[in-house]
């Protein structure tokens, strides 16, 4: 059986509240998987009950290739990392990473090997002695890794790890976790709900809502062709432009305007006639001498201006909305100016007005 | 995504299977029940002996339930019953705790809430260590300061009267209401109390107008705390009263402890629970506020 | 606010009037109060305080008189057991009620009112249930058990334990309550990281969740300590400090001298060492407490 993970026709309820409803998720060896979502959505739930901390309605859960839907956490052959850390605090950093394996009766040397392993690959040796009250947060959540790590298991479950720290060190810690990935090549779920994040560590993301996982790609997949308007709205910073209108043909109709969607590949084969919304990345539309290579061309007046160093995003009214575009850093616009954008029809996305479901 | 149809899973699925009557539950639920029993089972002695004849009780036990109801005992207690000196029965102790109860409570909750406020927001030099005091103040032991406050009663003229005793209660009162005050203000979003000074309100105004309506909850919990706990005084009762105004507790006390006459276990008994129903109603009314009373009084500053 | 700037007298004026009545309690009661009573316990005074000075006569009185070494002895047995039992009882039916269970609201109840009612009452309903003839006793006799005898009250040598039981019922809902909020307040993915770690409940109890809770054991043990250094009412209640002295304590003793045996003198020394026992539980306290709280993140 080549998947780590496997979970069949998953339910989850809390009284009359469903909060998972019928959740598949087969989840490779070595893969990275990422599950995304707002609050409320269920993805640390799922991660609970991958973990066994949670007792499923119905389905079943597989750990590599053993049905574990009944077994206790520890026997499910995973490790787990918190948002809170939740380490020992009356216990040293050893005490902490030892706590576990002592209380399997693990043989001393093989316990201290484990320790040494792990604290070498986070480079924590020198804390090995010191209380978590005594340690960064970025310290802390290095030795709640190191926790799973010595469990020696071929599953991580992370549930938002890095919600707790400042911004600076989350981009660190961040790469330390792709790196770690990378050396031990262990099958990783992550929940988060920094897209960011997602867009960077996983192999895979679900985008989950409802209980419901709304789409499962790779980060480019997700990106590029959402399936939906909601995970196109929730991808990407700042978020798609949506154009309200009418699609004929080849042709997307908003107010006045009239957007050419030659080259724009549909999900269904053919184009569909009816109520749509299209939608556009910011960082989609071009300007300057871009310009005169895209299909479709307009004029705008520029209403706000946010510079962001690298680069600016403007503000302005297209077709009847307000419409979003992101520009160099280094491009000279002031509130008042009439610029020129161009549009890609092939890189944008377009939704059925009533499903919300991508055409 | 695949879906698997449910005859396609085989093993374990769905919920682990947990029986009702795990060896855990038995012992939790049987733990747990044998519990309360003890708990609840003075207060079942109390009422059933209450409504006993003495007859009855003299055959019987403590725990076997009345053959014949009778209220007697409780207008007994109520009415006639003698503490030694006089027999006019629980009913003067229980107006005197009523009017020791009523002006305690609103003064010590007056002075307590403007005082914890003055805390919280006007902070003064000198305050934190007047404060300090106080709150040390609340372990030390009453008796310590039993007699210097007799000399200043006395020297008040207040020595043996119901305001007196209202002067005793506000004082010992205040610590824990200030620190209960205090605290929840301190709590309350400091830009409220900005904004109300910008727009020139002044001490009492933003007191009467802006704290005092955000706060019934605390109020609430203070009132449950202070009358539970001037109506449960003993030692403040005895010590600073004279035998006309004496509390119902001492009263209750007097009555049971007499050592004159035959023992009338049903009116003792009728007496203490008649005693116990203003607090006791309090609690089963107020339920979590008071649980939120005795943890805020716990919880340190 | 304005402390930082130069300090007048008239700045805040309504706050610092305000708190005239915590100033004047401050000083003139618990402070001056407490002095009063610690010079006065140097001096002869009988039925009205004067200061002729006696040196530690009163106190040398005070550790030579029966009675109240018998207090002494009582609070040390009551204090010790209620303390060990008070954690334990509380603590094991905290961590009973934080298990999920149903009727939660209902047992919690059941089990916190006696709290809510006062030690006279207590003390009365105690001194009936263990009164030998109607009570605990005659049932066990009468079902068969004819040797049977549990008559603390009546027995000088086990009253102080009669006391015990009444005190246990009244303050273990307390603690309870205490605990529980203790352990609800721990974060619930430690529980987790133990279950994921393999740890069993008990040890996960004893290694990590009591260990964690330890500002909550101290605030209560300073809270108990305290309760059982004043108590008074459930004594007189119960057994009235009987049968004889038997179950005497000195917060009793201090009553006793002060307001019956006109004798102030030995009520001001008895109760200047009930200071010094309580002193030396809240100093260390309020050290461990607020001395290191610039530490504390």
């Amino acid at each position: 059986m080549n998947n780590s993970v496997e979970i069949k026709n998953l339910d989850l309820e809390f009284g009359a509240v469903k909060v998972l409803q019928n959740l598949n998720l087969e989840i490779g060896k070595g893969e990275f998987l990422v599950l995304l979502g707002s609050s409320g959505c269920g993805k640390s739930t799922l991660l609970n009950c991958i973990a066994g901390l949670l007792d499923v309605t119905a389905g079943q859960i597989h750990i590599k290739g053993n049905n574990v839907t009944w077994a206790e956490p520890s026997e499910r052959g995973i490790g787990m990392v918190f948002q809170s850390y939740a380490l020992y605090p009356q216990m040293t950093v050893e005490g902490n990473l030892s706590f576990g394996l002592k209380n399997a009766k693990l043989p001393k040397d093989e316990i201290a090997a484990r320790i040494k392993r792990a604290a070498e690959i986070l480079q924590i040796e020198p804390l090995l002695k010191r209380k978590p009250a005594a340690l960064s947060g970025g310290q802390r959540q290095r030795v709640a890794i190191g926790r799973a790590l010595v469990r020696d298991v071929d599953v991580f479950l992370f549930d938002e790890p890095l919600s707790n720290l400042d911004a600076k060190l989350r981009a660190d810690l961040r790469v330390e976790i792709k790196r770690l990935h990378q050396n031990l090549q262990n099958t990783m779920i992550y929940v988060t709900h920094d897209q960011i994040e997602a867009m960077t560590l996983a192999d895979r993301i679900a985008i989950m809502r409802g209980g419901k996982i709304m789409q499962l790609g790779s980060p480019d997949e997700i990106y590029g062709r959402p399936i939906n308007k909601y995970v196109a709205g929730f991808i990407g910073s700042p978020s798609m432009n949506f154009l309200e209108g009418h699609l004929t043909g080849d042709t997307f109709e908003v107010g006045d305007v009239s957007i050419p969607m030659a080259g724009y590949d549909f999900a269904n084969g053919g184009a569909a006639n009816g109520a749509a919304t299209l939608g556009i990345r910011p960082e989609h539309v071009v300007t300057g001498e871009l310009v005169g290579n895209a299909p479709f061309q307009a004029d705008v007046t520029v209403d706000l201006i946010e510079p962001m160093g690298s680069d600016t995003v403007v503000d302005c009214q297209f077709a009847g909305a307000r419409f979003r575009l992101r520009m160099d850093g280094q491009a000279r616009v002031t509130v008042g100016d009439t610029i020129r954008l161009g549009l890609d029809p092939s890189r944008a996305s377009l939704f059925d007005k009533d499903t919300e479901l991508r055409l | 995504m695949v879906d698997v149809t449910p005859d396609a899973l085989a093993g374990p699925q769905g919920p682990k299977p947990r029986k009702t009557f795990s060896r855990r539950n038995i012992f939790l639920y049987g733990t747990l029940i044998m519990v309360a029993l003890y708990y609840a089972l003075p207060l079942y002695v109390m009422i059933i002996t209450s409504m006993k004849g003495m007859p009855e009780i003299r055959l019987g036990n403590v725990f076997s339930p009345p053959v014949e109801i009778t209220f007697a005992p409780w207008v007994k207690a109520w009415s006639e019953a003698c503490t030694g000196l006089t027999c006019e029965g629980l009913s003067t102790g229980f107006w005197n705790s009523v009017r020791i109860t009523i002006p305690s409570v609103i003064a010590s909750i007056a002075i307590a809430s403007v005082n914890g406020y003055a805390l919280a927001n006007w902070k003064f030099k000198g305050a934190d260590a007047f404060f300090t005091i106080l709150i040390f103040g609340a372990f030390i032991p009453y008796q310590v300061m039993l007699y210097p406050i007799v000399i200043m009663l006395r020297e008040m003229g207040l020595y043996g009267s119901l305001s007196g005793l209202v002067i005793v209660h506000t004082i010992f009162g205040m610590p824990i209401l200030t620190l209960l005050f205090r605290n929840y203000f301190t709590s309350l979003p400091e830009e409220l109390f900005k904004a109300a000074r910008v727009d020139g309100a002044g001490f009492w105004g933003i007191y009467f107008r802006i704290m005092l309506p955000m706060s019934v909850p605390i109020f609430t919990v203070a009132v449950i705390l202070q009358v539970t706990g001037i109506w449960n005084d003993f030692l403040f009762g005895v010590v600073y009263t004279r035998p006309e105004s004496y509390p119902m507790t001492v009263a209750l006390n007097n009555i049971v402890n007499s050592t004159q006459g035959v023992k009338e276990y049903n009116v003792n008994m009728a007496a203490t629970i008649i005693t116990g129903l203003v607090p006791l109603t309090i609690y089963f009314v107020s339920g979590k506020l008071f649980v939120r009373g005795i943890a805020a009084g716990a919880v340190k500053g | 606010m304005s402390s930082e700037r130069p300090s007048q007298l008239f700045r805040n004026k309504s706050a610092k009037i305000a708190a005239i009545p915590m100033i004047v309690t401050a000083l003139f009661v618990f402070v001056g109060g407490t002095a009063w009573t610690i010079v006065y316990s140097f001096t002869k005074s009988g039925l009205l305080p004067r200061l002729r000075w006696v040196g530690l006569d009163q106190y040398e009185r005070l550790w030579s008189t029966n009675r109240w070494l018998v207090s002494i002895e009582n609070l040390i047995i009551y204090g010790l057991c209620m303390l060990v039992l008070v954690f334990v009882i509380g603590f094991i039916l905290a961590a009973l009620i934080d298990q999920k269970i149903r009727f939660e609201n209902t047992i919690r109840t059941v089990i916190l009112y006696p709290y809510a009612l006062s030690f006279v009452v207590t003390g009365l309903v105690w001194q009936w249930i263990l009164n030998p003839e109607f009570g605990i006793e005659s049932i066990i006799q009468a079902w068969g058990w004819d040797s049977f005898a549990f008559d603390p009250l009546y027995n000088a040598d086990i009253a102080i334990f009669g006391v015990l039981i009444a005190g246990l019922w009244q303050g273990s809902g307390l603690v309870m309550v205490l605990m529980l909020a203790g352990l609800r307040g721990i974060d619930q993915e430690v529980w987790k990281a133990a279950r994921v770690d393999g740890i069993p409940a008990w040890k996960t109890y004893i290694f990590i969740v009591i260990p964690m809770m330890r500002p909550v054991f101290i605030t209560t043990l300073v809270l108990v300590v305290t309760g059982i250094v004043k108590i008074y009412d459930l004594i007189v209640a119960q057994t009235g400090g009987g049968p004889g002295i038997s179950t005497e304590v000195p917060a009793k003793y201090v009553y006793d001298m002060m307001f019956q045996a006109n004798n102030l003198g030995q009520g001001f020394a008895a109760s200047t060492m009930m200071l010094l026992t309580v002193a030396l539980v809240v100093i260390p306290w309020a050290i461990l407490e607020f001395g290191g709280s610039k530490n504390r993140g």
